[in-house]
């Protein structure tokens, strides 16, 4: 006699049931105790067939190969620069993955780079311990110079893009912005002044209001709106 | 039974007035105040971090630390010269313990979860008000938790056994035991426990029991604060 | 929010920041509580913006020292809580936990802001010390401003514990409501100096950005009661006069803030 105890989309705390039997299969973010399934997160519900999982409303970003992010230069070594992902691991970004051009052996690196520079990079390679390597070889990585950054939750970076592309896509057309969104939850905005403050409020609207309904249209309405 | 009827007038399993927020500090990961009667628990979680000092990292799962201050200010007598005291080392150790059980950090080998908690006010039940406003934090930071941990101090005074004792019970002129304890909301597992005072076996069971009561009670309220925050009506954040 | 340091200050170049606000601007909300611990003799907790600080006033009956025999004490003491940032550590308080506390002192004490010798009880031998502690709970710029905004609005609300005119004791649990015998409303304002030009109220981001910044301590007549120099860049005597005016300008705005606050 299985039994779903909760309803789609609803907000459930660690550890509170999810159902009863066993018919039903703990996705992400849940887990079964005998023959009960739990949550393991503060998030949403989310139900797919048989399978319950979790969508998480916070928390920390798992650094994943491919994944495009923002990083900060912390360190220069002589093989290239250690940057900070804004997560508890620390990534390396090798010379020869920095550009496509020769690298001459003495040159100062920090010309390329400099301690403190932001940099839209791709993550190559994750060990067991969560050291990450990256690139900014590829078209679409590179320095970051002028306009701002801002951080939300990396769990929110879904609904900031939207489904294929289509909320960051409405964000840059309604305020005339270059916007780079990190999966770590670091986006980066370069426009005119007052389109960037309208970019970052926006996107701090859906960070606020991601786990509601009808979020497409409350962001028309808030971009179409305000000045 | 001298102790009939308690100085605040309150049922055997009557807890003080409770309050309880989720994200009350912006740079923090995760955050929650706590309020049972007139001690009051803010606690800031930031993690998972980078581990300092490096050497206690540990490659296999990340770790816990917890650190508890009292405010100078927030003592019932003279002001708590700032520092780290014995007793606020010891707190934060078994903090630590009554909330890793349910905490999972499998997934951030070398890293720290950092949980501070700073008590701007204080009247009994600190570590326990600490453990509670703790656990809202961390659910709120989003770090995987198998259940939440739920902390209030049972007891018993002058033979009656009681819930959330105040400072004047404390310290009631006559035989008393203040039991601290954290209990696991679905299994209802213990994972803090102390004890100071006096107490037979029968009732520091009874006090056990009630504990379970007790310690649900907590929970109604840290489940409301972290769905209050995601509230389909909170349209004005 | 995180950004190039260059962009804050072109844009401070042309008169404008990141959140729409003008160079003399302070952040909304402005919060003001009082009596927010019932342990302490007095005690605030100030927001400002997305900062938010909390003072607490304890005293405390001691024996005065040798050379001021008929005057109490006070003390200011500041903790840059890790709880507030994760930039900040655990462990005694750093140096910039440490100017923080004396900037706020100085401001109080040297502008004998509090009568000490009101203060004594009985010469040589009893007197009221008062000390008061700052915490950090949320750093998202400007501390020392809204510290010192804190502070004032607990030591204006503070009161006298109940002593045993017998045993001499102290009640803490009980109040009198005897206030502190506060002669001047003393407040830090700090001003930053950004690509030459003057910025009050900054965000972290623009905290990063300064060249120079001046606090100016003053009192509700614009007397200057406290002064602190930071940052590496040099000020001329002309800059350091325009921040001054502006300082006393700021300060005036926050404690009608204050004011408005303390009557509701």
């Amino acid at each position: 006699m299985s039994e779903l105890l909760v309803q789609e989309r609803s907000v459930v705390v660690p550890g509170e049931s999810l159902a009863q039997g066993m018919d039903f299969l703990p996705g992400d973010n849940a887990y079964r105790e005998k023959d009960k399934i739990y949550s393991k997160v503060l998030g949403l519900v989310s139900v797919s067939g048989r399978v319950i999982k979790i969508t998480p409303l916070s928390g920390p970003y798992l650094p994943k190969t491919e994944d495009k992010i923002i990083a900060r230069v912390m360190d220069i070594t002589i093989s290239g620069w250690r940057c900070d992902t804004a997560t508890a691991y620390t990534a390396m970004l090798n010379v020869r993955d920095a550009t496509t051009r020769f690298v001459k052996k003495e040159e100062d690196l920090s010309q390329i780079l400099a301690i403190g520079d932001y940099a839209v990079v791709k993550i190559v390679n994750v060990t067991s311990q969560n050291l990450i390597d990256l690139t900014m070889k590829e078209p679409g990585l590179r320095k970051i110079t002028g306009g701002r950054i801002i951080s939300i939750n990396c769990q929110k970076v879904p609904r900031v893009i939207g489904r294929q592309g289509s909320m960051i896509t409405l964000i840059k057309d309604k305020t005339g912005c270059d916007i780079t969104v990190g999966q770590n939850g670091l986006i980066w905005i370069k426009g005119t002044l007052e389109g960037e403050l309208k970019a970052e409020r926006a996107i701090k609207h859906i960070e606020a209001k991601s786990h509601l309904e009808g979020l497409t249209e409350k962001m028309e309405k808030f971009l179409g709106e305000s000045a | 039974m001298a102790y009939t009827k308690r100085v605040d007038g309150r049922k055997i399993d009557e807890l003080r007035p409770m309050e309880a927020k989720a994200g009350v500090i912006k740079n923090a990961n995760g955050s929650a105040s706590f309020k049972i009667g007139k001690t009051w628990a803010i606690a800031g979680v930031y993690g998972p971090r980078e581990v300092v000092p490096r050497f206690m990292a540990n490659p296999r799962h990340g770790i816990l630390r917890c650190h508890y201050t009292m405010m100078p200010f927030s003592g019932s007598g003279e002001r708590i010269k700032p520092g780290r005291s014995r007793r606020a080392q010891e707190i934060s150790m078994v903090m630590e313990q009554s909330l890793a059980p349910v905490v999972d950090l499998s997934a951030f080998p070398n890293s720290v979860v950092d949980i501070f908690v700073e008590l701007p006010q204080t009247d009994a039940g600190t570590r326990c008000a600490a453990i509670s406003a703790a656990s809202i934090a961390l659910a709120d930071a989003g770090i995987p938790m198998k259940d939440m941990v739920s902390s209030v101090a049972v007891g018993q005074v002058d033979g009656m056994v009681v819930a959330d004792l105040n400072y004047n019970e404390e310290a009631y002129p006559a035989i008393v035991s203040d039991i601290p304890v954290a209990m696991l909301h679905n299994t209802k597992e213990i994972t803090l426990l102390q004890m100071d005072g006096e107490i037979s076996k029968e009732d520091l069971l009874k006090a056990l029991e009630l504990a379970k009561v007790a310690t649900e009670k907590v929970y109604q309220l840290q489940v409301k604060a972290l769905k209050e925050k995601y509230a389909v009506n909170n349209e004005d954040n | 929010m995180i950004v190039n340091r260059e962009t804050i200050a072109e844009l401070a170049k042309e008169n404008k920041r990141l959140d729409d606000r003008s160079l003399t601007e302070f952040r909304q909300p402005i919060l003001v509580e009082t009596n927010i611990s019932w342990t302490a003799e007095g005690s605030a907790r100030v927001q400002i913006g997305e900062t938010v600080v909390m003072a607490g006033v304890k005293l405390s009956i001691e024996k005065p020292y040798n050379d001021t025999s008929d005057e109490g004490g006070i003390m200011v003491n500041a903790e840059l809580s890790p709880i507030a940032s994760p930039e900040f550590e655990t462990g005694p308080p750093g140096i910039k936990a440490v100017e923080l506390a004396r900037v706020v002192d100085r401001g109080i004490r040297e502008a004998k802001a509090i009568d000490l010798k009101k203060l004594c009880i009985t010469p040589g031998e009893k007197a009221w010390f008062v000390i008061v502690d700052i915490i950090s709970i949320n750093d998202g710029g400007n501390l020392l401003d809204v510290a010192g905004l804190a502070v004032l609005a607990a030591l204006k609300t503070a009161r006298f514990p109940v002593v045993d005119p017998e045993t001499g004791a102290i009640d803490y649990k009980q109040k009198t409501d005897k206030s502190l015998p506060l002669t001047k409303e003393p407040l830090p304002i700090t001003i930053y100096k950004v690509n030459g030009v003057l910025m009050v109220d900054p965000t972290n981001e623009e905290e990063k950005a300064y060249e120079a910044r001046l606090t100016v301590g003053s009192d509700a007549k614009g007397t200057i009661s406290a002064m602190q120099k930071g940052g590496d860049v040099p000020l001329t005597i002309e800059e350091i006069g325009k921040m001054v005016d502006l300082a006393l300008e700021k300060a005036s705005f926050l404690r009608k803030e204050l004011t408005k606050a303390l009557k509701a």
